[in-house]
């Protein structure tokens, strides 16, 4: 038998497959603009900007996945070598031959029309600012960094840790740039940044290379120990979890009083952003990850919390204008937010699933455009809104609405209540039944509990949570308009919480900190305020490749985990055998 | 064919959970028509009948999640037709649901605690904890895990748990032995026998009607939403349209 050396033997139909998912995902991508508009984000000045980075992490990621095997347990697989990394090659030629045809498209065709990016400045962009570059150099680019990507597959995995956690930080450094910045001025760190960034922004060419060398060797001589002491802590028996949770939390706790002291206004406004929503999401994973009732109208307790604020607090609010405290308007903030839980929930929560949640998108946009409706008009301002909303006076301070420390020292106590109410309820006799609800409603209601009071008092607990970061926002802002308080608003919550990890406040902090402090809220903007209108597709990708992904989220809680895995572990245990059907889950995991 | 209804106690004031001349309906569907059942202190009664005949209805009846058009649900001599779910649960009904249910994400030792969910005695709710540890020593090795995790038999087991963490004085079982294989069906009757003899009364619905009746004092046929047959389970084992219908025939066992 004379067969061809397997060596030689490519799997062209999964080149063609990926090579060509990859070209349409580059072309999506150029012609969505993100090339342009990211291209003012400099991440090492002046060689490589996000605007090419959002091009050239695509034909690397698919010459890596088609490059890498399926490995199945027991069965031998060749060692990977020549014939993955021709497949990454031409997979991502392939994906760079895209980019060679559409840049003869726009040389050729006028199509702007309709595509509003097909344009001269996506064609500069595309040949690097070069007048007549041979568009064919994108196969080029494709096929090098396809074949970076398989690469990657084919070096031991501890040199992959390390190339790949030098990048990110690299980029990460990059992006957090403006934070770094602001920071440094209180540390008295100046000099630092002088030292690695360029004054109009990006890193430098050597520092960012000596910071990458850097970092990759050390991921590679701690050889995953992070991952093992992680994985060492979510094993740990239940009392010393909890201590070293309660450390955990005190130095968290301790970071987040002590550091705004060293920041400046840029980077502390940027928390007080992400602080709110982080109020917001807490009291959505209430409603949503313990007691599984999806309200899509969230944001309707957030208007009614800055709404009131303003009525009650504003000197020139249209018809009622007490003018007092923060403080004590807080008090009616709370009786006005349960009870809008109370009208809103009474009717909605005896429904389930999809109905439920229709109905509650329906009531969210029902409660703003009731603040911007005629007939509310003389009471709440209608699209003019309500202004002059003073700023806290707390007896010993007085905050500001400018004063961004203070707001964010104020969003973090609210947000530390938040987080004991949640850890508490979880624990209680209402949480449990929240729990059981979300799990079998009916077999619930045959253990006796009430299920309908059960639920509202979900809905009001969540209610109230939000109607605090309502009011803090009116505080803040100095005013209220009910375009403030779009549907967008209760859809970022949720992205928020189901990114995080639904039911796990960790997640939830998680959730925040990187959709609303890096990609930016709605209307606030995060560190890469390049992104603008792009943000809500990047939103919508990440909520898309979670639920295929990562259905628990980034940072799970362990029940989700178990839950969402279960097939791959009993499958896993079938690979190795020690498959038996008597035995569960976590039987076979202590085997193993 | 025995038509004739004899249920000369449905009328005794001692019964536990009663159904008067009890009438049901989903919307203009008539379900259960004019049930008239009986169950008292210490029995084990099963109702028997084939799909769509009411037996789920008539427990959803019993537990107050679906209220009767006409006639009354006693529970302890107490007409109890408006009263909810809960208050019947505090007032010693629980069901054990078809296929198990357990709350699937949550720990064993949760699931046990929602059977307490009404009761506020601290101290009982440990005592019947370790009551149900005792009975059950593989639940108690398997506290801390997902109740999703366990297999066929332990999830009989803890659902059996939680419906006793509520102390009840009757327990409703439906279908007991739908989705267990085989060999664990023998064994989870010989539990529901076992828990019958130490004094709690038991009302299940079942399809195997003949190990129900193996092991039942007394049985009903539901036949569409009537009570077609009310007998001692020994009368009903011999009776042979009975076994034509239910039992397949063959002589029992």
């Amino acid at each position: 038998m004379t067969a061809l050396p397997s060596s030689l033997l490519l799997d062209w139909k999964r080149i063609v497959r990926w090579g060509s998912i990859c070209a349409v995902a580059l072309l999506f991508v150029s012609l969505v603009g993100m090339p342009i508009k990211l291209d003012p984000k400099s991440i090492i000045s002046p060689l490589l900007s996000l605007g090419y980075v959002s091009l050239f992490w695509l034909p690397l990621i698919f010459g890596y996945v088609a490059s890498s095997r399926v490995v199945l347990e027991g069965v031998e697989t060749s060692k990977p070598g020549l014939p993955d990394l021709l497949t990454g090659v031409l997979t991502g030629a392939i994906g760079g031959a895209g980019l060679t045809l559409l840049m003869l498209g726009i040389e050729n065709f006028d199509i702007r029309d309709p595509l509003i990016n097909w344009s001269p400045q996506l064609l500069e962009v595309l040949a690097f600012g070069a007048r007549d570059l041979n568009p064919a150099v994108w196969i080029g680019i494709g096929g090098a960094l396809g074949l970076f990507g398989a690469a990657l597959n084919v070096i031991p995995e501890s040199l992959r840790r390390g190339i790949s956690y030098g990048f990110f930080t690299v980029l990460a450094v990059a992006i957090f740039e403006p934070a770094l910045d602001d920071m440094s001025e209180g540390f008295r760190l100046e000099w630092l940044i002088e030292l690695i960034f360029q004054k109009r922004g990006g890193l430098k060419l050597w520092p960012a290379i000596i910071l990458a060398s850097l970092i990759g060797m050390i991921s590679i001589i701690s050889k995953g120990k992070v991952k093992k002491a992680v994985a060492q802590y979510r094993e740990q028996e239940a009392p010393k979890k909890k201590q070293t949770s309660y450390v955990l939390f005190g130095v968290i706790a301790a970071l987040g009083i002590v550091l705004p002291i060293f920041m400046g206004t840029y980077v502390n406004s940027l928390l007080a952003n992400v602080g709110i929503f982080l109020l917001l999401a807490l009291g959505l994973n209430i409603v949503v990850g313990l007691a599984g009732i999806l309200d899509l109208g969230y944001v309707a307790f957030f208007a009614v919390g800055a709404y009131t604020t303003a009525v009650l607090t504003s000197e020139i609010s249209p018809f009622f204008a007490p003018g007092m405290t923060w403080v004590l308007s807080l008090v009616f903030v709370v009786i006005l937010a349960a009870l809008t839980g109370l009208i809103i929930g009474a009717p909605v929560i005896r429904m389930r699933g999809d109905y439920l949640a229709i109905v509650t998108l329906g009531f969210g946009e029902i409660i703003r455009l009731l603040f911007l409706s005629d007939f509310l008009k003389p009471y709440f301002g209608g699209a003019q809104g309500i202004l002059g909303i003073p700023g806290i006076d707390l007896g010993v301070v007085y905050i500001s609405g400018t004063d961004t420390r203070g707001i964010f020292y104020l969003v973090l106590f609210f947000c530390a209540i938040a987080v004991y109410v949640s850890w508490r309820l979880q624990a209680s006799r209402l949480g449990r039944s929240w729990m059981a609800i979300r799990e079998d409603e009916q077999v619930a209601e045959a253990m006796g509990i009430n299920t309908v009071n059960s639920k509202l008092m979900a809905f009001v607990v969540g209610a109230v949570l939000a109607s605090f970061a309502g009011a803090i926002m009116a505080a803040r802002v100095g005013s209220v308009f009910p375009n403030s308080f779009m549907i967008l608003i209760s859809i970022v919550i949720l992205v928020v919480v189901i990114v995080g990890g639904m039911g796990s406040i960790p997640g939830v902090f998680v959730g925040a900190f990187v959709l609303i402090g890096i990609l930016g809220g709605p209307k606030q903007p995060g560190l890469l305020q390049e992104f603008g209108s792009l943000k809500l597709l990047v939103y919508g990708m990440l909520l898309v490749y979670m639920m295929l992904q990562r259905p628990e989220g980034l940072v799970p809680s362990a029940r989700r985990t178990q839950e969402l895995h279960q097939e791959e572990f009993l499958q896993d245990s079938w690979l190795k055998g020690t498959d038996d059907e008597e035995q569960s889950v976590e039987g076979e995991e202590a085997q193993v | 064919m025995s038509t004739e209804i004899n249920n000369p106690e449905s009328t005794n004031p001692s019964a536990l959970l009663e159904f008067r001349n009890v009438n049901t309906h989903y919307g203009a569907v008539h379900i259960l028509k004019d049930v008239d059942l009986a169950i008292y202190p210490g029995e084990l009664v099963c109702l028997l009948g084939g799909n769509a005949s009411g037996k789920t209805t008539t427990l959803k009846t019993l537990l107050g999640m679906v209220t009767p058009t006409s006639g009354d649900v006693v529970l302890d001599g107490e007409v109890v037709n408006s009263q909810p779910t809960s208050y019947r649960v505090a007032n010693g009904v629980t069901m054990v649901p078809e296929n198990r249910r357990l709350f699937k994400r949550l720990t064993v030792k949760e699931n046990l605690m929602l059977g307490a969910y009404l009761r506020n005695d601290r101290d009982g709710i440990n005592e019947d904890l370790e009551g149900v540890y005792d009975r059950f020593p593989r639940v108690k090795e398997r506290l801390s895990q997902k109740a999703g995790t366990l297999s066929g038999g332990e999830q009989q087991m803890v659902a059996i748990g939680r419906a006793l963490m509520s102390r009840p004085k009757v327990l409703l079982m439906d279908e007991p032995s739908m989705g267990l294989a085989p060999a664990l069906v023998q064994q989870n009757f010989e539990l529901i026998e076992q828990i019958n003899n130490e004094g709690m009364s038991i009302f299940m619905v079942e399809q195997n009607a003949n190990m129900a009746l193996s092991i039942a004092d007394r049985g009903w046929v539901l036949l569409t939403g009537r009570v077609i047959l009310d007998d001692t389970a020994e009368a009903l084992r011999a009776n042979e349209d009975l076994q034509k219908a239910y039992l397949g025939g063959g002589s029992g066992e």
